[in-house]
């Protein structure tokens, strides 16, 4: 309770609501809780501020949106589609678009946030694996993140085949046949998810109750969660001078950190408005309505979808096999499979990565990418493996573009879907570990200078001069995960398991360059130090 | 100096790796605005530059709101759109960057460092957690008394049932749908007129000449109760083949016309439209998954996903000269399912 009566509207303000909800507490506890600043640390916020305006206009679609397949013919102002049956779905989002004014604006808004949001999801997921955020005590927030991932394609989903235009209709489509496809019970499933026959009058009011309330409150109240963990643990930081396993340094939520996410909210805004303005996107008023037999070539989903297409256009059709007359189409729900292991890898990543290098502790401090070339190898590969599959669903407007032929194009990401990984994750590796040489070259012998010497029997060199300690520190304070020989348990032998461990760890970590320590930095400047003298003997005078 | 005293204050632990010792927090480095009251001030009147501009940019989405106001023509659509994209750019962005600006160059830059608190609760905290999960344990006697733990797990369990029902009704069962369309005996074949609802157009075998390709419907779908459900399985791709070209198995000799061929549209890998009709191959291409299927070898699969061969719908000249089917598919047309070899498909 304050001591003296507040006198200015404000004031008054702040003491009601301090009476009601003790809002002194909230203020004590998060005013200046500080967040570490790198460019990096802000693609969860570009996710975040895009589900907000996602929410936003979302909500504006929905005053005008019909979820109803009922058909009608026609007769608004868009000349070309004058006169054509289609549904009550689609013509209303062509009245959105043509004859609510700003409809067309908040729509193409809504279209480019979502694919915004789902760029910036996934691209956040590369950081936080990437850098290993997901160590202890994150792991848990790591699989709520790859929540978050699923309930995104989940939205994003429901939310393109709305307008039950062309596109979105032959998307749906294709749910079908993987539906359909699922061993034993998948023509049941087809018939209750559409309400009978493909496709039926019942799709888009079901998509639309899961697309405006069930997946966006279950991704509200994941983020919330996400949230939470992320405030409970506060945030990771780089390494760097000051910065400990015990810290975290940054800047206060009141007044920097406000500020500048505040500003980058309204950015972020800005930018979507922009493309909103000026770039068309799901265009569906060219589409047409959806009938099950017309389709456009070039067809392919939202981006985000596209790795799950790609897949099945790269999937040969023997892989279609048949016992005792029941058909396994592995050649269509391996789509689904291949979503399962991706999501499963990542979820799974964290824990056999501390399983491997036996690291239970906490960490704060987050890797530089190179200083763990093993977990960048497997994520690079990880990446190559899904860019290959999206760009398959491009596989035909590639082979147009370059002048190939469709079927080599196929065989060819047919054997990137193998091979591509493996090139990646070798070459990363290899890459990593240079990069360490460089560093400990750089922490070692110390930083360019630009001054040229001349060695009295003529030789050119550079002078390096030493790192300061702020930059030395950056470089050198990170530990090297390394191979760990199997050990015996507590009954004194080496089990099964631990044998499987120590194999597959050797694998993944014997190569390494170790860090530079102390003593061999003292060691180098020594003989640093000795060479410099006599160098400074022999060329008396000549240094600048 | 006075950062890094202030820094032990905040209890910043000096740590050590590889040998090294943390330098602990660099001192803090004053900005232009820091140190130079005019450039402070620049940087204020730029800031509120900003955010007039912001101003400006939300007028001008008013503004365009009226000067723009759109007639039916997509034209006038667009431009709106685009000025209204203008305006609410500069009003959006105004803001943002006038605030990150703030943020950056006249809030205090020092970087301010905090301490962790261990993410478990202290042994004290746990303990007393642990006692009162007991209290709870001895107090409910869930642990005491089996029969009312199991029953009511039981229950629980078994509660969820009543809605595998309730959800039943969400479609009908498949029945025979998946193996009839609406082609029979007789059925007329129709040109497909697209999204407009027109009378239906029958086909004359003579008009379909060598090389054309005609997208088919059967006759009557539009007045059946749903067109775009029969049309979704009906789909036909009609096409008109040198009979030299065409490799006819001797068993469906009779399915064709003179070369005219006419087989399901819709695709065996995941249902869509195989569109893309290669005259001089003779290959059929779908557009989603590339499947391609070769019609001189009834539509068998020669790249891609699919695996089963597009339903050949045999076809004949009925007494007026029109193109009509002879029955319906004689196998399931569209994606495998489960069933799909489970029973012969209607002989009418």
């Amino acid at each position: 309770m304050s001591t003296t009566q507040p006198t200015t509207a404000v004031g008054k303000a702040a003491l009601f609501t301090e009476n009601r909800v003790g809002a002194s507490r909230l203020v004590k506890e998060f005013g200046r809780k500080i967040f570490p600043h790198h460019w990096s640390f802000m693609l969860g916020e570009v996710a975040l501020y895009s589900f907000v305006i996602l929410v936003l206009t979302g909500t504006f679609l929905t005053f005008w949106f019909k979820p109803a397949m009922g058909h009608t013919i026609y007769e608004g102002p868009f000349v070309p589609l004058q006169g054509v049956e289609m549904s009550e779905a689609y013509a209303s989002t062509l009245a959105i678009s043509f004859e609510i004014r700003g409809g067309l604006f908040i729509r193409q808004m809504h279209h480019w946030a979502a694919l915004l949001f789902m760029a910036a999801l996934s691209i956040h997921a590369m950081r936080i694996f990437f850098t290993g955020a997901f160590r202890r005590p994150r792991e848990v927030n790591w699989l709520v993140g790859i929540v978050l991932i699923v309930l995104g394609m989940g939205a994003g989903f429901t939310g393109y085949s709305l307008p039950d235009d062309l596109l979105s209709g032959n998307g749906l489509r294709i749910i079908d046949g993987i539906l359909k496809a699922i061993p034993l019970v998948g023509t049941y499933i087809s018939f209750f998810v559409f309400g009978g026959e493909f496709p039926g009058v019942d799709i888009v009011s079901r998509l639309y109750s899961l697309h405006i309330m069930v997946v966006p409150a279950l991704l509200i109240a994941v983020i919330a969660v996400h949230l939470i963990f992320v405030v409970y643990h506060k945030h990771t930081q780089w390494p760097g001078a000051g910065h400990t396993e015990k810290n975290v340094v940054g800047e206060p939520v009141l007044p920097t950190f406000a500020a500048k996410a505040g500003g980058f909210f309204f950015m972020i805004f800005g930018l979507l408005a922009l493309l909103s303005g000026f770039f068309t996107t799901n265009p569906v008023w060219n589409y047409g309505p959806y009938d099950p037999s017309p389709v456009s070539a070039g067809t392919q989903p939202d981006w985000y979808i596209g790795w799950m297409d790609g897949f099945l256009r790269i999937i040969p059709g023997w892989t279609e096999f048949y016992i005792f007359g029941y058909p396994i189409s592995f050649n269509i729900f391996s789509s689904v499979l291949v979503a399962g292991l991706l999501f499963g890898g990542l979820a799974i990543w964290p824990f056999v990565e501390a399983w491997l290098t036996k690291d239970y502790r906490e960490h704060h401090i987050l890797d530089r990418p190179r200083n763990n070339p093993t977990r960048t190898a497997v994520g690079a590969a990880g990446v190559v493996w899904y860019l290959n599959m999206w760009a398959a669903a491009s596989g035909d407007l590639m082979a147009v573009f370059f002048h190939m032929s469709l079927n080599d194009m196929i065989y060819i990401f047919r054997v990137l879907f193998f091979l591509g990984p493996v090139i990646a994750y070798i070459v990363t590796k290899r890459v990593c570990l240079a990069l360490q040489r460089k560093d400990r070259e750089i922490i070692l012998h110390g930083r360019e200078s630009g001054q040229i010497i001349r060695l009295p029997h003529g030789e050119f060199q550079e002078r390096h001069k030493p790192l300061n300690e702020d930059r030395l520190w950056s470089l050198a304070s990170f530990e090297s995960p390394q191979y760990i020989p199997a050990e015996p348990g507590p009954d004194g032998k080496i089990s099964k398991i631990e044998k499987r461990r120590a194999k597959l760890a050797r694998f993944f970590y014997e190569d390494r360059v170790a860090p530079v320590t102390k003593s061999e930095l003292e060691a180098a400047h020594h003989d640093h130090g000795e060479v410099e003298q006599s160098r400074k003997d022999e060329l008396t005078g000549s240094q600048q | 100096m006075t950062s890094k005293q202030h820094t032990a204050e905040h209890g910043t632990q000096l740590e050590q790796v590889n040998g090294f010792t943390n330098p602990g927090l660099p001192e803090h480095t004053p900005r232009l605005t820091d140190i130079s009251p005019a450039a402070e001030r620049t940087t204020e009147r730029q800031i509120a530059g900003w955010f007039i501009l912001s101003m400006i940019g939300t007028i001008w989405f008013i503004v365009s709101y009226f000067l723009f106001a759109p007639d039916e023509t997509m034209a006038s659509i667009q431009l709106q759109n685009m000025m209204f994209g203008l305006g609410a750019t500069l009003a959006l962005f105004g803001i943002g960057v006038g605030l990150v600006l703030w943020g950056k160059t006249l809030v205090s830059g020092t970087e301010v460092a905090e301490d962790r608190h261990p993410i478990e609760g202290n042994e004290e905290d746990q303990a007393v957690a642990l006692e009162i999960l007991n209290q709870a344990k001895d107090e409910s006697g869930i642990a005491r008394r089996p029969l009312l733990r199991n029953t009511l797990i039981a229950a629980v369990a078994i509660a969820p049932l009543p809605a595998i029902l309730v959800f039943r009704d969400l479609g009908p069962l498949p029945g025979d749908k998946m193996f009839t369309t609406l082609w029979g005996p007789g059925v007329r074949l129709c040109q497909d007129p697209g999204g407009v609802p027109r009378e239906d157009r029958f086909i004359r075998a003579e008009d379909v000449t060598i090389g054309s390709a005609v997208h088919v419907i059967p006759e009557g779908m539009h007045e059946s109760e749903h067109p775009l459900d029969e049309k979704a399985k009906a789909a036909v791709l009609l096409m008109r083949i040198d009979p030299k070209e065409l490799n006819t198995d001797p068993a469906k000799e009779d399915w064709g016309v003179d070369g005219i061929v006419a087989y399901s549209k819709i695709c065996t890998h995941v249902g869509c439209p195989v569109a893309l009709y290669e005259h001089q191959t003779h290959h059929l291409l779908c557009p989603c998954h590339q499947s391609t299927f070769d019609v001189t070898n009834h539509c068998e699969v020669i790249f891609g996903p699919a695996k089963r061969p597009l339903p050949q719908l045999p076809i004949a000249v009925d007494s007026e000269g029109y193109l009509v089917a002879q029955r319906d598919f004689p196998e399931p047309v569209g994606p495998t399912f489960w069933e799909i070899n489970t029973r012969e498909t209607s002989e009418q």
